[in-house]
């Protein structure tokens, strides 16, 4: 936006409410400069201290016996993560796709409004707490498992899934949707032949926005799928499997620098992960949205 | 592909009838149960939640909610220090987060040249996307040192006169617990915040400007007033992330029980007991104890979030409306609103 182009000479108190404008821009653009710095910070020193501890054992072996700072990577962790959050994108996934579809293209205005609300009140459920829900209702009973925290974090998926793709199906020209009705096609054929397929593109960038976000969570995995984890590549879902997360929430307790060290690796490792899909997500996500719109 | 095509519209037609008869109510009923599943577990949840906390509720009533103890030898379990360690750091988090974030988001909308816009929005908002451990091993080996070092003997000397800055300065404590959520919660404002500045209507703007307001007064004047309830939701919901946060505040917080009036002394939250106790508690009154803090914990963020929602609800719908009608009238004149 452009100022309007004043013609007064500025004087006296015009010159003083400048002034204030001024400082007031300044101080906005301390703050952005704040921000941006705090995260050049956090980066940076993630960076610096996790970069050089990494190699090809890191990622390729696990951890060295007895619980021994020196050698051995993290690969138990990767494959862990993997596990845990695969089983959850896979039960998310659908499940949040079908909401999103009952949500935009089939509910009543007033269930779709509760739907939505529901979505939005457990999105914003402290992820603590969804442990702890699934701790009482499986592992309390049956044990550790790394099918419970899966499940805690399909919980945690599902509201971001369904609320993505719910947006993408509202973008979706409704000329598509009239053209294919128009023509005889039956609503669940439109559904899947026209209306999915166009939307696809913001379903798998909102999923992979909500993957990004279940990689990092470690809180709900506490109380279902740690203790006992072995600490060699597992792949088997029914055992605790240890987690990328976990394993730096372990590490940086320990007061052993050599501990500290693989921290900051897996920290970096993790964090990289999470920064490029989440980016790469959002960026797609912007130049699908934009071709939508037209 | 065309093959292919033709393939598909020959299986389509021939099965249309059968399909179609059973097709439609099947996904009817698929999605329903789908959207009432999501909306069950809420309520699985809050069930749940009683159930597992009804041993400590049986055992200490309401009283758990007064009292300070968290001592696993005698049995004895309360929340208020937990309480207070969270009502203190989620406020002072928002306290100092919500000036910085609206200030980020009128330099997005109003200040920042057009072209890095988008960059620097991108940039804040991955600040939200650090996992919360990662920020957390941050916060123990680079901010606390720095907290321990500079800030603490810093703000004792300037501040000390007040009973908030005194005391032994320590690597963790309420005030490194504090700038951690600050960092978490001022992108989760700023980008909402930015959001709702960018609904105002141009003409409101434009015609402050055109009056001879500085853009400061229009800001003022326009801009905050248009997104106020908004804001109030958004620093609900960045309240409602700082109340729930486990990870990263259990491990700079010093998870102690008491309560401290010093910024510098340790303190702890309902989050972050919770999650310091996941070696596993020894009694089960003890797990029935974290399930009881967990159950107030939700009612916390389900008070402020269906508050938050009730504040964005009616002005979601509202600029919303404006901006299509705006477009379309710009549209017709050959313009476009962006």
């Amino acid at each position: 936006m452009t100022e309007p182009a004043f013609s007064l000479r500025t004087s006296g108190r015009l010159r003083r409410r400048q002034l204030v404008s001024r400082m007031m821009g300044a101080l906005a653009f301390g703050a952005a400069l704040l921000a941006v710095a705090v995260l050049a910070i956090v980066v940076i020193s993630v960076a610096n201290r996790g970069a050089s501890a990494l190699s090809l054992d890191f990622f390729t072996k696990n951890q060295a016996q007895g619980f021994n700072p020196s050698g051995g990577g993290i690969l138990f962790a990767i494959v862990g993560t993997g596990v845990i959050v695969g089983i959850a994108t896979l039960i998310a996934l659908p499940l949040g796709v079908l909401v999103a579809i009952y949500i935009s293209e089939l509910a009543p205005p007033r269930l779709a409004r509760v739907a939505r609300l529901a979505l939005d009140i457990t999105n914003g459920i402290p992820t603590i707490v969804i442990g702890i829900f699934v701790f009482t209702l499986i592992v309390a009973a049956h044990g550790q498992s790394a099918l419970a925290g899966s499940l805690a974090l399909a919980i945690i998926m599902v509201p971001l899934i369904a609320r993505a793709t719910e947006e993408v199906l509202l973008l979706v020209p409704s000329a598509q949707r009239e053209a294919s009705l128009a023509l005889g096609v039956s609503r669940w054929r439109t559904t899947f032949s026209v209306i999915v397929p166009s939307a696809m593109g913001g379903v798998l960038t909102g999923t992979t926005l909500a993957i990004a976000r279940a990689a990092g969570e470690t809180a709900p995995l506490l109380f279902l799928t740690s203790l006992g984890a072995s600490s060699y590549a597992d792949a088997n879902p029914l055992h605790p499997l240890q987690s990328m997360t976990f394993a730096i929430f372990i590490y940086a307790e320990q007061a052993d620098p050599a501990f500290q060290a693989k921290a900051w690796a897996t920290a970096f490792t993790l964090m990289c992960f999470v920064l490029v899909t989440s980016l790469a997500a959002k960026l797609a996500m912007a130049r699908y949205r934009k071709k939508l719109e037209g | 592909m065309e093959s292919s095509h033709a393939d598909k519209n020959a299986v389509f037609r021939r099965t249309r009838g059968r399909l179609d008869r059973i097709g439609d109510p099947a996904l009817k009923a698929v999605t329903f149960a789908a959207a009432a599943f999501a909306v069950t577990v809420l309520g699985l949840i809050t069930y749940e939640l009683v159930r597992g906390s009804r041993l400590a509720f049986h055992r200490f009533g309401l009283g758990f909610l007064t009292s300070q103890a968290w001592d696993t030898i005698h049995n004895q379990f309360g929340a208020l220090s937990l309480i207070f360690g969270t009502v203190v750091t989620a406020v002072l988090a928002i306290v100092i987060a919500t000036p910085l974030a609206i200030a980020i988001a009128l330099f997005l909308t109003e200040l920042a040249p057009k072209p890095v816009r988008a960059l620097l929005g991108a940039l804040v908002e991955m600040l939200a996307a650090i996992p919360s451990v990662v920020l957390g091993l941050w916060g123990i080996l680079v901010l606390g040192p720095f907290v321990q070092n500079q800030l603490e003997p810093f703000l004792g000397s300037t501040l000390g006169f007040l009973p908030f800055f005194r005391g032994p300065h320590y690597t963790s404590g309420i005030l490194t617990a504090v700038l951690i959520l600050t960092i978490m919660v001022v992108p989760i404002v700023a980008s909402v915040t930015r959001e709702l500045f960018a609904t105002v209507p141009v003409e409101l703007r434009e015609g402050a400007l055109a009056l001879g307001a500085t853009r400061w007064e229009m800001v003022r004047g326009v801009l905050l007033p248009a997104a106020r309830p908004g804001i109030l939701a958004a620093v609900a919901l960045g309240f409602g992330r700082a109340v729930g946060e486990a990870i990263a505040v259990s491990m700079v917080i010093g998870s102690q029980v008491g309560i401290h009036w010093s910024l510098f002394a340790f303190g702890d939250t309902l989050a972050s007991r919770i999650a310091g106790q996941y070696e596993g508690a020894s009694t089960n009154l003890q797990i029935s104890s974290l399930v009881y803090l967990a159950a107030i914990l939700l009612v916390i963020s389900l008070a402020v979030n269906i508050g938050a929602q009730l504040l964005i609800r009616p002005i979601d719908r509202r600029p919303r409306r404006q901006r299509i009608a705006l477009d379309r009238a710009l549209e017709t004149q050959g313009m476009s609103a962006d």
